[in-house]
């Protein structure tokens, strides 16, 4: 699982008086802990590298110029988060790759495996445990394709829940959505994903 | 005590959409075990609850990722910078 569990990060009002007396190898952990995924969740609202190494360089300054304001009302992760978030989106705009956050019921019709609502085409395979390298880096390739193709909304909720670890109480307050369209929006991402890693794993184990 | 059924029951193409649901325990009890019972019984959808499962895992383990060294050291000297005495 990703970083959001904290990994060994001591209590939030610890990490917060740290911070807010300058202490330096706090602050190094913090960005060493959580810079990684912030990558990853800045890539679902901009389309280079460089624009969300941006998002979270921007991010972070805010960061460091708001920690004595932070009230903790929130955790500490999630007030870093929703600082990246609308750190993203505004920049994702400025590149007019707008998020249609509006236009909920638009965000794709869900895959199924069911042609006429009668049962399973055909037996799911058991899939192969991704022990060897080869798979494991394979599956990774193509989740990331896989996430890359997915409608925005869908990609981010996927990628706080299941890439970096968030709760659903989480997801909920960093991107302010309810729970049940949180829901709907992590399962149809999960139910895409995993169909490309069906298809795939349909494909490997063709006899040669 | 009176033996009610509570248990509700699901098609397959019911139960493939309360998945997340189910993981997230967000359903209510009869709904709950409706999903159990089937997943139990049914070949095709526990297979698939399988997969459903993995997928998680493995979007659980990505390439890690790291800053550019430069934004790093571009972060540390402004955190420095702000607490310069």
């Amino acid at each position: 699982m990703g970083s959001f569990a904290g990994g060994g990060l001591p209590p939030d009002d610890v990490v917060v008086t740290a911070l807010r007396a300058g202490d330096e190898a706090m602050f190094a952990t913090l960005l060493d802990t959580w810079s990684g995924g912030m990558l990853r969740v800045a890539r679902s609202y901009v389309s280079t590298d460089h624009s969300a190494e941006e998002v979270v360089q921007d991010t972070w300054l805010a960061v460091i110029g708001g920690i004595d304001g932070f009230e903790g009302r929130s955790s500490v992760k999630t007030w870093v988060y929703r600082i990246l978030v609308n750190t993203a989106k505004k920049r994702g705009v400025r590149e007019s790759r707008t998020l249609p956050w509006s236009a909920f019921e638009q965000d794709g019709v869900p895959v199924t495996e069911f042609g006429t609502g009668d049962g399973w085409k055909e037996a799911a395979a058991v899939w192969p445990s991704p022990e060897g390298e080869a798979l494991a880096s394979e599956v990774r390739r193509l989740i990331a394709e896989a996430l890359g193709r997915l409608p925005p909304r869908q990609r981010i909720v996927i990628t706080l829940r299941d890439v970096e670890g968030c709760t659903s109480d989480e997801v909920c307050e960093i991107l302010e959505i309810s729970a049940a369209n949180q829901r709907v929006l992590l399962h149809r991402a999960r139910t895409t994903v995993r169909g490309r890693l069906a298809g795939y794993f349909e494909s490997v184990k063709q006899p040669e | 005590m009176k033996a009610v059924n509570v248990v509700k029951r699901f098609t397959c193409d019911e139960l493939v959409e309360l998945i997340t649901a189910y993981l997230d325990d967000a359903l209510d009890q009869p709904e709950r075990e409706g999903v159990q019972v089937h997943l139990a019984a049914c070949a095709g959808c526990g297979r698939h609850f399988e997969q459903f499962r993995a997928t998680i895992d493995a979007l659980g383990d990505p390439l890690p990722e790291k800053l550019p060294t430069d934004v790093r050291d571009r972060l540390m000297s402004a955190f420095r910078e702000r607490h310069r005495p």
